[in-house]
């Protein structure tokens, strides 16, 4: 049976992107964002994942108004990235696993979540960004099934249907039948907001808050509205959701491992979490 | 977001009154995910405004490069995104440009954050 090794939340800000492609991770802005993963790096060389899942939001790549699904998984054999319009550099197609998305698919519908289904989907730098965060040298080791939640247009999907829509995930893993070993991705956040006249709002102590939570009382942050998170980490800081289904899909009392927080990358505050599954220490 | 729920202040929630109101504005911005969409802008930006249909506010903010007059308008950040980038604009100018702060004010603004 497949077995979830963890879940690592990260800030996936484009600006992190076009530093790598620079180079710049040396330079004083960027040291202590970057510094930041190698406890990662470590963990991830360590418990080897074949297969990463990623709960992430497309920001009009994929997905225009014309259609615009709360919840889209990626059922495809490869996802492409594609230009986005600002000059982040289109990364390598990553590879994905439809035997997977398809049993995930199979049980998640089947606990009465109603999944929208792509068998061709772009990436956005939502994706890709974390992807070379975590494995920065070469092709990317894992293959991947992506599923993007709406935070475009609300009415978004609430922390609890999210964080239900995490523990779904994480037992349609664990119903699969092949011997995987799979690691949770949740992008986006912490706070921030790139529109209207509180553009820059950054919440440190809601963050902080976030990042105690996430790992030993996850049901505390279901209790907040959409509008509620939007009042408290901007209107982009509602990313926080994915971190809030990565979180879900660990059904065994998970640990943290490793935490950074740093402020600010661009106009946000940057987040990262490694929690490890249980499972991943028997 | 419904039409009653109270505003948070200096903050836009994009639901489902903005979506219409802004649709053929974003839309547009939607288009320069090609580069040859950003080019024909560059080329002849009221053809490429009228092109999609933009109302007259609409098209008055894209002239003004106001962002929160694109907001007003119905447009969505993401989206906007993309249009800004055409006039080299990232989101920390955007963010400078909606406060009525410098660029310099505004990224000093977001370090005295972390403090």
């Amino acid at each position: 049976m497949a077995r979830i090794v963890g879940s690592i939340m990260t800030s996936h800000v484009p600006a992190i992107g076009a530093a790598i492609a620079r180079g710049v991770q040396a330079q004083p802005y960027w040291q202590a964002f970057f510094a930041g993963f190698p406890p990662v790096h470590e963990w991830l060389a360590r418990v080897r994942p074949e297969v990463a899942v990623v709960f992430y939001n497309d920001h009009g790549l994929n997905f225009f108004l014309d259609k615009m699904p709360t919840f889209a998984v990626g059922a495809a054999a490869e996802y492409r990235n594609a230009d986005e319009g600002w000059g982040l550099p289109v990364s390598a197609p990553f590879r994905g696993d439809p035997e997977l998305s398809w049993h995930l698919i199979e049980s998640v519908v089947g606990e009465d979540f109603d999944l929208t289904t792509c068998q061709e989907m772009l990436v956005d730098h939502a994706f890709t960004v974390p992807m070379k965060l975590l494995w920065p040298q070469g092709p990317c080791p894992v293959r991947t099934v992506p599923i993007a939640i709406n935070t475009v247009q609300h009415p978004l999907p609430s922390a609890a249907r999210c964080q239900a829509l995490g523990a779904a995930v994480g037992r349609a893993i664990e119903s699969f039948p092949q011997d995987t070993r799979v690691v949770i991705l949740g992008t986006g956040g912490l706070s921030h907001q790139l529109d209207g006249e509180r553009a820059g709002h950054i919440n440190k102590e809601f963050d902080l808050l976030c990042l105690d939570k996430l790992g030993t009382d996850p049901g505390f942050l279901t209790r907040y509205s959409n509008r509620e998170l939007v009042a408290l980490a901007g209107t982009q800081g509602v990313e926080i959701l994915m971190w809030i289904a990565a979180r879900a899909a660990l059904l065994h009392e998970p640990r943290e491992l490793h935490r950074s927080y740093h402020i600010p990358i661009s106009n946000t505050a940057a987040g990262l979490l490694l929690l490890e599954n249980a499972a991943a220490r028997a | 977001m419904s039409s009653t729920t109270p505003a948070i202040p200096g903050t836009p929630i994009f639901g489902g009154r903005e979506a219409r109101r802004g649709y053929a504005l974003n839309r547009m911005c939607f288009s320069f995910n090609e580069a040859a969409n950003r080019e024909a802008f560059r080329r002849d930006e009221a053809g490429y405004c009228a092109k999609f249909g933009l109302d007259a506010a609409q098209r008055a903010a894209v002239r003004r490069r106001d962002v929160l007059a694109m907001i007003e308008a119905g447009g969505n950040i993401y989206y906007l995104a993309k249009l800004a980038g055409i006039f080299a604009l990232n989101v920390q100018d955007i963010g400078a440009q909606q406060t009525g702060m410098s660029l310099e004010a505004f990224k000093q603004k977001l370090l005295d954050a972390g403090r």
